[in-house]
């Protein structure tokens, strides 16, 4: 499964910073509420979640270990 | 495009300005667009404009002489940038580029204190954003003890390590920083020095514990 940023709609105020700071063009608004349209893309920069103001968009880290 | 009204009226520096005076203001505010990663103000260069962010965001960096960023803070919409030259004479404190493709508000050195000068009661606006962003700064600094925080940070990596098979809780930036007790863009800068360091790799969404020696090592260190 292909990780993509966790979007909290509810709190998403349709600011479109995030949409804007995408260089991926990973983002879109829709209905005034962001969405993820292309996660393919997603180089996961996580310039979107440093410029939300409501922290509507989150990009979680998994932090694992190379010993097998 | 002509400069809106309407947005000056929002932004801090303005609040409370009556709309004759905005009207006399707005003469001397020109509009600038950029792309996306461009260099807006550059460190140490004579500091010509006072900025506003009309539409899009801006970081604002120092770059050490090893050419290492720290990013101070990330503008937003109504927000000012470059204000401190301005006011002191001096040079750019730090550079800033373009998040994405932004609008800008700018003010010249010369015009600014001419607004000032004409409009005194500016003045008390403009001194309580410098007031927040020296507060800003003041916490910033406190952050930026650097040697501690990177041994929190990796003692954090250290402690929420999971196996490959395993699933467990993901950690944002921003909760790493409230667990470290530092800000967001010192956790940033944090892991890119442990992934110089070798002890980690960033892959992606993945943080990956390369050298869980070397990471104990830094997490161990006290200064």
């Amino acid at each position: 499964m292909i990780e993509m940023p966790i979007i909290d709609a509810q709190k998403c105020d349709g600011c479109g910073l995030c949409v804007n700071v995408c260089h991926c063009n990973a983002l879109a608004l829709v209905k005034n509420v962001i969405t993820i349209i292309e996660t393919v893309k997603c180089d996961w920069c996580t310039d979107c979640e440093a410029v939300c103001r409501t922290g509507a968009i989150r990009c979680p880290f998994e932090i694992i270990s190379q010993d097998s | 495009m002509t400069v809106q009204l309407d947005f000056l009226k929002r932004i801090p520096y303005f609040s409370g300005v009556g709309l004759a005076d905005l009207e006399s203001i707005k003469q001397l505010v020109f509009e600038r667009s950029a792309d996306r990663a461009e260099m807006v103000v550059l460190e140490g260069e004579p500091a010509a404009n006072l900025f506003f962010v009309v539409s899009g965001a801006v970081r604002v960096f120092k770059t050490s002489a090893e050419g290492k960023e720290q990013i101070l803070s990330i503008v937003r919409p109504e927000e000012s940038f470059n204000d401190v030259p301005i006011f002191d004479g001096g040079p750019n404190p730090a550079s800033a580029r373009t998040m994405g493709p932004v609008v800008l508000y700018g003010i010249r050195k010369n015009d600014m204190e001419a607004i000032l000068r004409n409009h005194p009661h500016i003045a008390l606006n403009v001194t309580r954003v410098l007031a927040k962003r020296v507060r800003q700064l003041v916490s910033l600094v406190e952050d930026l003890s650097f040697k501690h925080v990177i041994s929190r940070v990796a003692k954090i990596l250290f402690e929420q390590v999971r196996s490959e098979t395993s699933h467990g809780p993901r950690l944002t930036q921003q909760e790493m920083a409230a667990m470290a007790g530092t800000a967001r863009e010192v956790v940033g800068r944090s892991l890119k020095e442990l992934e110089e360091q070798g002890a980690i790799k960033l892959d992606h969404h993945r943080i990956i514990i390369t050298d869980k020696e070397a990471l104990q090592k830094i997490m161990e260190a006290s200064s």
